[in-house]
């Protein structure tokens, strides 16, 4: 080898080496920074974190505040949302996984998904506003809420449901077809039960997107100071994110760690959902080794 | 008795595919349902707006008397975030994808992926909070002449949060480009930088256009980072040490109250979202159009 050839080769070594370093920085930089936005919610909003704050409503003095409107109106939206989905979902993913053609019509469903998923969230709060809350006379009420919600989920829902139809191998479909099953028969029997894991994550990761959402709820009219707990669905409604953003926004420090306080709240009922599907994803993995 | 059982399971059959297929349609009803709300308040704004004030107007105030309706304001401000997010992202995101598929060690992969989930999956609000009690407070430390509400701080943010869009996607488009090319490379002695640089990423790289185009969509259509740490005064500028305003930022901003149906101000918040509708729509269809260009093996 001579001298000039091994003196370039050492220097592109040492350029590797560089950017190998970069490279792990900027990996670095983005764990830093989820790390400092859990440490400045949790240094904020800890010391607040109590029993009175969950069974507290709304209140001018910060001492006295706490999320229990907010806390049960997300349940409460989260559970129509779901209601109205879920089934949507399955219904829809089931159509284009099992009785759709392949034709131009079928394929813009599916195109039309895919769009309806990058859609801002806060244009689904203009279309609920619109229809929902002014056309059908829902008014600004957790209804209103939770089918803006629901549409809004319901492309990543379908989305998710087709992936898991999918994985349920053919061969225990053309069994079952072979035993003299009908269309449906296949599906109710063999698909669904084979993929129930797999739709499950899918929901639960779609409803916990529904959870973190706030802007189409600000624009579907949500209160900021609710001191009663929704009954009916045409009640008026708030949710955490909207108590968060509410608060976030004041002048006070005080409100403002309040805000971290129902961050933290918040951020427990996101990760024990992902847990559980987590949990559920491992669990049908292994069960679905055909 | 047989035939007339198959018939019932007959007739059941195409009435499950019917309401199969009547779900599948509602995803079209939904879009134009959305189309038809945005629409048709436009419709009514523009018999109030000419078209050439909305365009030309620089000043953006439907809440004062005397109003002024240019959009030219606001889009500003949505290209300031949209622009200076992907500044952050960009570098962060692709860096952190070539790590992850070109240098991470299998067991350091499989913890950083999870990490890169979490950030992903933090609602937009938390990042809202962040930008305003940690970013903008830091920034104001290194540049003293900073606004409480301003640019900066919303777009740094936004790239935090989009980062991790640009290094999923990324990732799986580099993952996706064929062992045999790396190793290919490898054979002739090139380093892994050089693999990463000249070979992965010119391989992959359509998909990783695709990826940033989707997250400055995302980054066009966020609310919640803008509408906390921005501020709400339109301003026709492109400096980003000030308070601005977006379209997303503008729509959350004054459907909080209750707002009027029929008014201006209604009207124009569906016409701010008719536009932010196209924006997004427009950046999500070139993406799609070169995914699809990618998986046909093309190059840009």
């Amino acid at each position: 080898m001579n001298r000039p050839n091994s003196r370039r080769s050492a220097y592109r070594r040492q350029m590797d080496r560089w950017f190998h370093a970069i490279f792990l920085g900027a990996v670095g930089l983005a764990v830093a920074a989820l790390g400092l936005l859990l440490w400045q919610v949790l240094k904020d909003g800890l010391s607040h974190l109590d029993w009175q704050f969950l069974t507290s409503y709304a209140s001018r003095r910060w001492q006295q505040a706490g999320i229990m409107a907010p806390l049960a109106g997300s349940f409460y939206v989260m559970g129509l949302t779901a209601l109205f989905a879920l089934p949507l979902g399955l219904a829809a993913a089931i159509h284009l996984e099992f009785y759709a053609k392949e034709n131009w019509f079928n394929r813009l469903i599916q195109t039309n998904i895919a769009n309806l998923a990058g859609v801002p969230s806060i244009v689904y709060g203009l279309f609920g506003l619109a229809i929902f809350v002014r056309y059908l006379g829902f008014d600004r009420s957790i209804l209103s809420a939770s089918l803006t919600m629901a549409f809004l989920i319901l492309p990543v829902v379908i989305v998710n449901t087709q992936e898991a139809l999918r994985t349920v191998p053919q061969t225990i479909i053309q069994g079952a077809y072979a035993m003299g099953a009908t269309k449906w028969q296949v599906i109710r029997t063999v698909v669904l039960p084979a993929a129930m894991g797999g739709i499950m994550t899918g929901a639960i990761l779609a409803l916990s997107r529904a959870l973190g959402e706030t802007a189409p709820l600000i624009t579907v009219g949500a209160w900021v100071f609710l001191t009663y707990l929704p009954v009916s669905p045409l009640d008026g409604f708030t949710v955490l994110p909207i108590q968060i953003w509410y608060w976030s926004g004041m002048p006070q420090a005080e409100f403002q760690s309040l805000a971290a306080s129902a961050i933290i709240v918040l951020l427990i009922v996101l990760l024990t959902m992902n847990s559980v599907a987590i949990v559920l994803r491992n669990k049908y993995q292994r069960k679905a080794e055909w | 008795m047989e035939v007339s059982h198959r018939s019932r399971q007959r007739t059941r059959e195409r009435i499950i595919a019917g309401v199969l297929l009547a779900s599948g349609l509602i995803s079209i009803l939904v879009t134009a349902g959305i189309v038809f709300a945005l629409a048709s308040e436009t419709v009514g704004f523009f018999r109030l707006v000419s078209l050439k004030q909305f365009l030309t107007d620089p000043k953006w105030t439907p809440m004062f008397d005397p109003a002024h309706y240019g959009i030219l304001s606001l889009l500003a401000g949505t290209t300031i975030i949209a622009v200076g997010s992907a500044l952050v992202a960009v570098p962060l995101g692709l860096a952190t994808a070539i790590y992850l598929s070109e240098y991470a060690p299998d067991r350091l992969r499989r913890v950083l992926k999870p990490v890169l989930e979490l950030l992903a999956g933090i609602p937009t609000v938390v990042y809202g909070y962040f930008a305003l009690t940690f970013v903008t407070p830091l920034l104001q430390k290194l540049i003293p002449s900073l606004d409480v509400f301003n640019a900066l701080s919303a777009f740094i943010t936004v790239g935090i949060m989009i980062t991790p869009l640009i290094s999923s996607m990324s990732e799986d488009a580099m993952l996706a480009v064929p062992r045999s090319l790396r190793e290919a490379a490898y054979a002739l002695g090139a380093t892994r930088l050089e693999v990463a640089v000249k070979v992965v990423l010119p391989a992959a790289f359509s998909g990783v256009v695709a990826s940033v185009i989707l997250a400055v969509s995302r980054a066009v259509g966020e609310t919640m980072i803008v509408a906390l740490a921005a501020g709400s005064t339109p301003k026709l500028s492109l400096n980003p040490l000030q308070s601005i305003q977006t379209m997303t930022g503008f729509i959350a901003q004054v459907s909080q109250g209750d707002l009027e149906a029929g008014s201006a101000a209604y009207k124009a918040i569906y016409t701010v979202g008719m536009s932010l509708f196209a924006t997004t729509l427009g950046l999500n269809l070139f993406a799609k159009w070169l995914t699809r260009r990618f998986q046909r093996g093309g190059r840009l």
